[in-house]
């Protein structure tokens, strides 16, 4: 393909979208850099406060268990819906007249919001009323996820997984998909085993988009709020009470603008780094 | 290395074939000497990389068997037959290296340490990638990536045949002719039997010691290059083999003598009358036609000059008819006589040849 | 083999499928027979809960709220997005990959980092509670992913084109909108699909900045939820109706998913 021609008059055509994802992103970040190093007493009234209001965030035991909590979250369910999504695209048929139903029916979570996913969890986890609860509970667990902290966990992952293992799913199939068939009958012939096929050809040629599943999955699944939030509220006391909700409940609930907004920017920064780090890493091969 | 004899192969990818259109290969059967370099030479979508596939294993034939020094091997996987395969597109595998990837089939095959170390470093020496050995198989150029394709196959001592399926397509023009004759080289070196796939006369014709023309899911002709080119026992042969291809005329018959718009022409002796109603044919290579003081009237309608020679297309009544004439040759400019070299003039009954 | 190769993909689904059952199943019950007993599908089958919805205006007027907003901010997504993918994919100017970066790290900002001053944003510039505010905030996220999409699939034709174009004597805008996007045409299929679909789920951002006019209807549900006690069978008929329309969607673009995504780019 040829080069890219230079042209300044190029600015024109991304004024646009410069001009609004400005206002949307770089006012309200003002915003709360702003209020990040301010404190106040009400009455628009504000005071210096310095790196003040970080030093006191990075310190408390709340904000600290609530990354805690977070990164755990993420982890685990980063763990379970890569492998899964995986395995499933692996498992399916790669033509034929079901897959297309197949495929939409998968994707069917992906487009319920957030917050029916939720309520849906919870009308669905219930121990008396729900198929979820009922089951578990007759099975001999002692299941509660209002209750307990290990089935708010459980149930909290479980929503997870059943929400966004698809997209893993669809984007792994993607990339099976443009597989050249040479490469299946070459192997055959080099007498490759189904773990090489694996290995040597499917896992790399997928190696793009099952980049950007981690990607997405961990940025998501970082700023995850209202499923948990309307399933648990946070609870059984905080023992689900992830960064996004403790946040919420900071700068909307108690009103406290210099925490939350010093948390906000931590918060931020730590999604970016961690994108970049994972990003750099996976790609490190194909620069060449 | 092997002996290959398909026999009454017939394949269809529809599960009920019906007529005569779902039937990717027609009926086939023919034999590959040991050793022999053989080209598969036909137009897309005649069915020879489906032949390929069934010899290869990627498919099993709706009929007729394989046989690999007499042993049937119809019903058995890709690498139970030890076959190698070259594809149309470059296939290696991109995480490894040059290395790993030509030691991947022994590896496969349960060889590890010495035995797997001393055979890659002689095959990479054969095909010229020592120097690349322990580069990622990803970063290297198309045609030294068909290199580790092809030396995957070599790599194996005991490999039965080694399939080329289009191996140029990806390759640039200027390295097209340089891996071709490498590949020549190497099939004297080694002395397996390769089988090459190809669309490109150019490449079957230099390749190939045997040339199997397919046409519409059947064998059409097999035979050397020269063969090919004097007799050829298809229309299809003579016109697709050739630059300009072969002159096809319609003409009646009488009294065995050939009679092209009235006028009777010398060929060769045909074998066999046809029975009446049959589409008669004089077919007649460009090379084989020259300008002379009588016979048969044409018209200059076209000269093109194409090197060492100059293409001159003719018309006489109604016919089209191309001839060659060398460079420096004196070609009239309105009204000429042609005449045909009879001992390359071949007649055809529906196609067939009959001479 | 052959025969258990939908074993996996079956199981899957049905897991899939399981909570979808089970709130379609209490969408049909009548609340008593949901507090009383425990069935696995509707004993009493009632259509009330869903007669509730469509006569009740605070609750049909959500869905036409959320509808609002989310087709507004597919339109203003792929309508910006288009221009500004083209300079991306054709040409290079000043600070473009810092921008391009600059775009994507906006989707990776919490929602809920910018729920406050979101808020009082659009209540200083007037938007507050209304279907705009909630499209533009929304675009927060989809124009840099619609950018990106959208980038990818421009880069997937060739500059021949363009240049043709110009040789056949078309001006540029008239090359951009004959040719050019009837090209894309899958391609902005895929972009509005994904603005429309990350628009609709949404609901922090969605939920802080309407309070009674263009309240969303999953914020009408929420509200449901905590103030009349324990309805779930109205919490799942309205819950049933919100995965109607991300249905209708997929069906229509089933076949352009598989492809968006293949270009390693949602």
């Amino acid at each position: 393909m040829a080069a890219k021609i230079k042209n300044q008059k190029a600015w024109f055509f991304v004024m646009p979208v410069v001009l609004l994802v400005a206002f949307n992103a770089v006012i309200p970040l003002m915003t709360v850099v702003n209020y990040s190093v301010q404190e106040t007493f009400g009455n628009n009234l504000f005071f210096w406060q310095g790196i003040g209001w970080f030093e006191q965030v990075l310190n408390s035991e709340r904000f600290q268990s609530s990354l805690g909590r977070q990164i755990v979250f993420t982890s685990i369910i980063l763990a379970i819906e890569i492998p899964l999504g995986i395995a499933i695209a692996l498992a399916m048929p790669r033509k034929g007249v079901g897959v297309s139903v197949c495929l939409v029916l998968m994707a069917l979570p992906l487009l319920i919001p957030w917050n029916v996913v939720g309520s849906m969890w919870n009308i669905f986890a219930l121990p008396e009323i729900g198929l979820l609860g009922k089951a578990l509970n007759s099975l001999g667990f002692d299941y509660n996820f209002t209750r307990q902290p290990l089935s708010a966990w459980f149930t909290v992952i479980l929503m997870d997984v059943w929400h966004w293992t698809s997209l893993v799913v669809l984007l792994a199939y993607a990339g099976l998909c443009s597989i050249p068939d040479a490469y299946y009958q070459a192997a055959r012939i080099d007498g490759a085993s189904r773990w090489a096929i694996f290995r040597f050809i499917q896992l790399p040629k997928m190696k793009r988009v099952l980049t950007i599943a981690v990607l997405l999955r961990f940025m998501d699944s970082f700023m995850i709020y209202t499923e948990p939030f309307v399933l648990t509220g946070g609870g059984p006391g905080n023992t689900t009470t992830f960064l996004s909700i403790d946040l919420v409940k900071t700068a909307l609930g108690q009103f406290d603008l210099g925490p939350a907004a010093a948390m906000s920017l931590i918060y931020f920064l730590i999604v970016l780094l961690v994108s970049w780090v994972f990003y750099t890493l996976m790609m490190k091969d194909e620069v060449e | 290395m092997a002996h290959i004899t398909l026999q009454d192969l017939k394949h269809s990818y529809n599960e009920r074939p019906e007529d005569d259109d779902d039937w990717a290969l027609k009926h086939l059967s023919f034999e590959c000497e040991d050793g022999g370099a053989y080209a598969l030479l036909g137009p897309s979508g005649c069915g020879k990389t489906t032949l390929l596939n069934i010899i290869s294993g990627l498919l099993i034939p709706t009929e007729g068997r394989v046989l690999f020094d007499g042993k049937d091997v119809t019903g058995l996987m890709p690498d139970q037959r030890n076959i190698a395969q070259v594809f149309q597109f470059p296939v290696v595998y991109d995480t490894m290296s040059v290395y790993d990837n030509l030691a991947f089939p022994l590896r496969n095959r349960g060889l590890a340490g010495e035995a797997v170390d001393q055979r890659v470093r002689q095959i990479a020496a054969m095909i010229d990638l020592t120097d690349t050995l322990h580069q990622r198989a990803a970063g290297l150029s198309a045609d030294g990536k068909q290199k580790i394709s092809l030396g995957r196959g070599l790599v194996r001592a005991d490999v039965n045949v080694i399939m080329f399926d289009e191996p140029l397509t990806v390759i640039d023009p200027h390295l097209k002719w340089q891996l071709r004759s490498k590949l020549k080289e190497l099939h004297q070196q080694v002395g397996t039997t390769m089988i090459y796939v190809t669309h490109d006369q150019t490449e079957a014709l230099t390749f190939a010691d045997k040339v199997v023309v397919m046409y519409d899911g059947a064998v059409v002709q097999i035979g050397t290059p020269v063969e090919l080119f004097e007799k050829p026992q298809h229309t299809f042969v003579g016109h697709f083999i050739g630059s300009p291809g072969m002159n096809i005329l319609s003409c009646e018959l009488d009294n065995g003598k050939p009679v092209l718009a009235g006028e009777v022409i010398s060929a060769n002796p045909i074998k066999q009358t046809p029975p009446t109603g049959t589409n008669l044919e004089i077919g007649i290579r460009p090379e084989f036609i020259h300008f002379a003081k009588s016979g048969l009237a044409v018209k200059i309608v076209r000269t093109s000059d194409a090197g060492h020679f100059s293409i001159v297309e003719t018309l006489h009544k109604d016919q089209s008819i191309k001839l060659l004439v060398p460079e420096g040759a004196e070609i009239p400019t309105e009204n000429a006589f042609i005449e045909f070299d009879k001992a390359h003039t071949q007649i055809y009954a529906d196609s067939q040849i009959i001479t | 083999m052959q025969r258990f190769k939908w074993l996996v993909p079956t199981l899957y689904i049905i897991f899939l499928m399981l909570p979808i059952y089970w709130l379609l199943n209490m969408s049909f019950k009548t609340t008593n027979e949901i507090l009383g007993t425990f069935s696995l599908w509707p004993r009493e089958f009632t259509l009330e809960n869903y007669r509730t919805i469509f006569t009740d205006s605070t609750w049909y007027n959500g869905y036409f709220n959320s509808i609002t907003y989310v087709v507004l901010n597919t339109v203003i997504s792929v309508t910006v997005a288009l221009p500004a993918a083209y300079a991306f994919s054709r040409y290079r100017f000043l600070g473009d990959k810092h921008l391009f970066f600059w775009l994507l790290t906006n989707r990776m900002a919490p929602p809920a980092v910018f729920a406050l001053p979101f808020f009082q944003l659009y209540s200083a510039v007037g938007l507050f509670d209304t279907p705009l505010a909630v499209a533009l905030a929304h675009a927060l996220f989809n124009i840099p992913l619609a950018v990106w999409i959208l980038e990818g699939f421009m880069s997937g034709i060739p500059r021949e084109l363009d240049d043709t174009a110009y040789v056949d004597g078309y001006s540029f805008p008239r090359f951009f909108f004959k040719i050019f996007i009837p090209t894309i045409a899958s391609g902005i299929g895929v972009t509005a699909f994904f603005t429309f679909m990350f628009s609709w789920v949404e609901l922090l951002l969605a939920k802080t900045l309407t309070s009674v006019a263009a309240k969303p209807i999953a914020a009408t549900m929420t509200k449901t939820a905590s103030t009349s006690g324990y309805e779930l069978g109205l919490l799942a008929a309205a819950g049933v109706l919100t995965i109607i329309p991300g249905a209708i969607v997929i069906y229509f673009v089933r076949n352009y998913i598989a492809k968006g995504f293949a270009m390693g780019r949602v």
